[in-house]
């Protein structure tokens, strides 16, 4: 019997927080176990760098995922080459399997537009602030798929649990249902929306049961363990894109886990929360909970513990030294994507521009 | 009456706290308003004195918290929601334009709103994508709603006590670029400033230049560094875009013949080309030089590698003012 067909209220694992097996191991070779042990290891340690380079302002406002790798690897990696992702804000680590550089990722946090320059073949979305605006998107990309006949392609859509108190997650969520998309919603509950707890974003029980008001299936995955969140995740995407007789394509999932961290480098956590909380939570860090179990059946070793952290530490320096040398946007590009062509308004704007430059420098425009 | 040096955040709190005290109908509500004291901490300890009821911590949805305040508000009570950020307000967009600037129209006045929907707004504080935008004519556009940008602490006090006394629905915008920029004195005790008037924030008679928010500050500093080149420039703080202090502008071009409109907005369909009408139509013969107006441009804010160069910088403010003078 399938992950999903389930009552939404019981909890998809098959991790304890010791990682000690307690559900069904998911069918997934050794390698791709291992990949799923490097990028968490790998996201994890983007995600300390980019807060401290926040912090030592060589970067803007960052919203911090530590917490979040098992529900966000775990994930992405049960994605078919042809599928698309429709992330939020927080999926650093997804997007990077999707095939985003993270060198990209920093420069859209630190502020340039090239930060969101899909490389050639990679089928990710950029990132969407408005909350919940990026669902509807996501279905209205899979019902693509499905008017053109492209039946082997799903998308995954990725949002927050304070996304579904917003009129577009059920917006989203109608349309699929009615129109039987090929669509895995991903409702990464990490207790919070900014200050304001689950509790407070809606009466329901769980965020998984809300798929019944749709048509849809809902089910609960525990976020903290990646085998039960890569379970969950290829089951609904492999029904979005060849469901059974009599079953629907769209799935609702809600991942259960927890921001260990601010919601954004420009939060202060302390206020709302306390440290018993977050210590309790730590305790299901899913990064020890995998390794533990890669460890227990001879998958991982201190030698390749070693190896893979000698590497990810090289290649989120060679991010960082990317990043900050690519140079400067130039000005002019701010006038070069609105339209195809500079309409002749923005046009006649930037030669005022352009002139205004000459005459003062760059001194007259950048504030410091 | 005692005062306070405050900035401009707190200024928005004190408000709050001020006409809370005095008139139980008021209300806060929306996202972490209440524990946390909303994310610029304009609600700051406001929960703890006046508890869950009053301030109110809503869920993740402004048509919701836009919505529930309308019908709030029709009940009697006024309601002072707040949206997190302005870019924020297009959930709710549907619930302002359709039903908060209308209720009272639709009604033929039996039903009217005082309630006052607050935002921070505008660009500067390195934010990310969709932060930073000025879209406040987008509801300068439309009718029954009144639209306030204040500029000192004082007049955030005073023009925010107006807004919550108003009958009417009031969309207060706080240009957060300047919410802790400086300080300034704040009476203690409640007062109001009047929506709709302007304040010549410096008289002058070369030239008159129109702005508001937080292009106030790099106004008057370029007006400041213009004085040694012998340019006397009267600088005119509009305070509420809607309704728009015709009087005080036109008189002001009466005396100068000249007009510069300082707004970050986008120039296109932004309050300067308003002003250069209103000046077209009462005070034509006076006009010694064509209106400039020194606004943001028309494309998208960008992320902020590059807002400085979007903004008006107080050398774009500079050069504008020469242009109109040296005409
Ligand atoms: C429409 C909208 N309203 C408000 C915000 C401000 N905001 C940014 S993140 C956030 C909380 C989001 O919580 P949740 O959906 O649970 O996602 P998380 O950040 O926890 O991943 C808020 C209120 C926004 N970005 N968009």
């Amino acid at each position: 019997m399938s992950v999903l067909q389930r009552d939404p209220q019981d909890q998809v694992r098959v991790l304890d927080e010791d990682g000690t097996v307690v559900g069904e191991v998911p069918d997934i070779d050794d390698e791709t176990l291992v990949d799923m042990y490097r990028n968490m290891r790998l996201a994890r340690h983007f995600d300390t760098r980019a807060v401290s380079l926040q912090r030592q302002g060589r970067m803007g406002t960052y919203p911090p995922l530590s917490g979040q790798e098992g529900a966000q690897i775990g994930s992405a990696i049960a994605l078919e080459e042809d599928d698309w992702m429709v992330p939020s804000y927080r999926e650093h680590g997804a997007a990077l399997l999707r095939g985003l550089p993270l060198k990209q990722t920093l420069l859209y946090w630190m502020g340039h537009e090239k930060g969101n320059e899909m490389p050639e073949g990679v089928n990710l979305f950029p990132p969407a602030v408005p909350i919940a605006s990026q669902i509807p998107h996501a279905t209205g990309a899979g019902w693509s798929f499905k008017l053109r006949g492209e039946e082997d392609k799903a998308v995954l859509c990725y949002f927050g649990d304070g996304a579904t108190s917003e009129g577009d997650f059920h917006e989203g969520l109608n349309f699929a249902g009615v129109f039987d998309t090929p669509n895995v919603f991903f409702c990464n509950n990490n207790q919070w929306a900014i200050s304001v707890p689950r509790e407070r974003q809606t009466a329901s029980e769980t965020i998984a049961q809300k798929a019944a008001a749709y048509g849809i299936d809902g089910v609960q995955v525990d976020g903290m363990d990646p085998l039960a969140v890569y379970a969950v995740t290829k089951a609904a995407l492999e029904k979005a894109r060849n469901p059974g007789e009599g079953e629907g394509r769209p799935t609702l999932i809600e991942a259960v886990q927890y921001r260990f961290g601010a919601h954004t480098t420009a939060d202060d956590p302390t206020v709302y929360r306390d440290d018993e909380e977050v210590e309790k939570w730590k305790a299901k860090d899913p990064i020890p909970r995998l390794e533990a179990f890669l460890r227990e059946t001879g998958r991982l070793d201190d030698e390749k513990v070693e190896e893979i952290e000698a590497e990810i530490k090289q290649r989120v320096a060679d991010a960082i030294e990317a990043a900050e040398s690519d140079p400067r946007p130039e000005p002019s590009d701010m006038f070069d994507y609105a339209y195809d062509e500079r309409t002749p308004e923005i046009q006649a704007q930037y030669e005022e521009f352009e002139a205004l430059r000459e005459k003062v420098g760059d001194e007259g425009f950048l504030r410091e | 009456m005692s005062a306070q040096n405050l900035t401009i955040v707190q200024a928005v709190r004190d408000g709050l706290y001020t006409e809370m005290n005095l008139d139980d109908e008021v209300l806060v509500m929306g996202e972490d308003v209440g524990k946390n004291g909303g994310v610029f901490r304009a609600t700051e300890g406001l929960w703890d004195e006046f508890g869950d009821d009053r301030v109110i911590d809503t869920p993740l949805a402004e048509s919701g918290i836009i919505g529930t305040a309308v019908g709030m508000a029709a009940m009697g009570l006024k309601p002072v929601p707040e949206i997190q950020f302005s870019g924020f307000m297009y959930p709710g967009f549907d619930q302002i334009v359709s039903h908060m600037s209308r209720f009272r129209t639709r009604t033929r006045g039996r039903y009217t709103l005082p309630m006052v929907l607050r935002a921070p707004y505008g660009g500067g504080i390195r934010a990310p994508e969709s932060h930073s935008e000025s879209k406040e004519m987008f509801y300068a556009h439309e009718a029954g709603l009144k639209v306030v940008i204040p500029s000192t602490p004082y007049d955030t006090k005073g023009l925010l006590i107006s807004a919550i006394r108003d009958p009417d629905p009031v969309v207060f915008l706080e240009p957060k670029l300047i919410y802790r920029a400086f300080r300034g004195e704040v009476p203690e005790e409640d007062y109001t400033v009047p929506i709709g008037e302007a304040a010549v924030r410096r008289e002058g008679s070369d030239v008159s230049v129109f702005t508001y928010g937080a292009m106030t500050r790099p106004t008057l500093e370029a007006v400041e560094n213009l004085e040694e080149e012998g340019i006397d420039a009267e600088v005119v703080d509009l305070r509420s875009i809607s309704p728009l202090d015709r009087e005080t502008i036109v008189e002001s071009f009466k005396k100068t013949g000249r007009a510069v409109v300082v707004h970050e907005a986008p120039k296109t369909g932004g309050l300067g080309g308003e002003i250069t009408a209103i000046i077209q139509e009462e005070a034509l013969l006076y006009q010694e030089a064509p209106v400039k107006r020194v606004a943001g441009y028309d494309v998208p804010y960008p992320l902020y590698a590059l807002e400085d160069y979007y903004l008006p910088s107080v050398a774009r403010v500079e050069d504008g003012i020469r242009e109109a003078v040296n005409f």
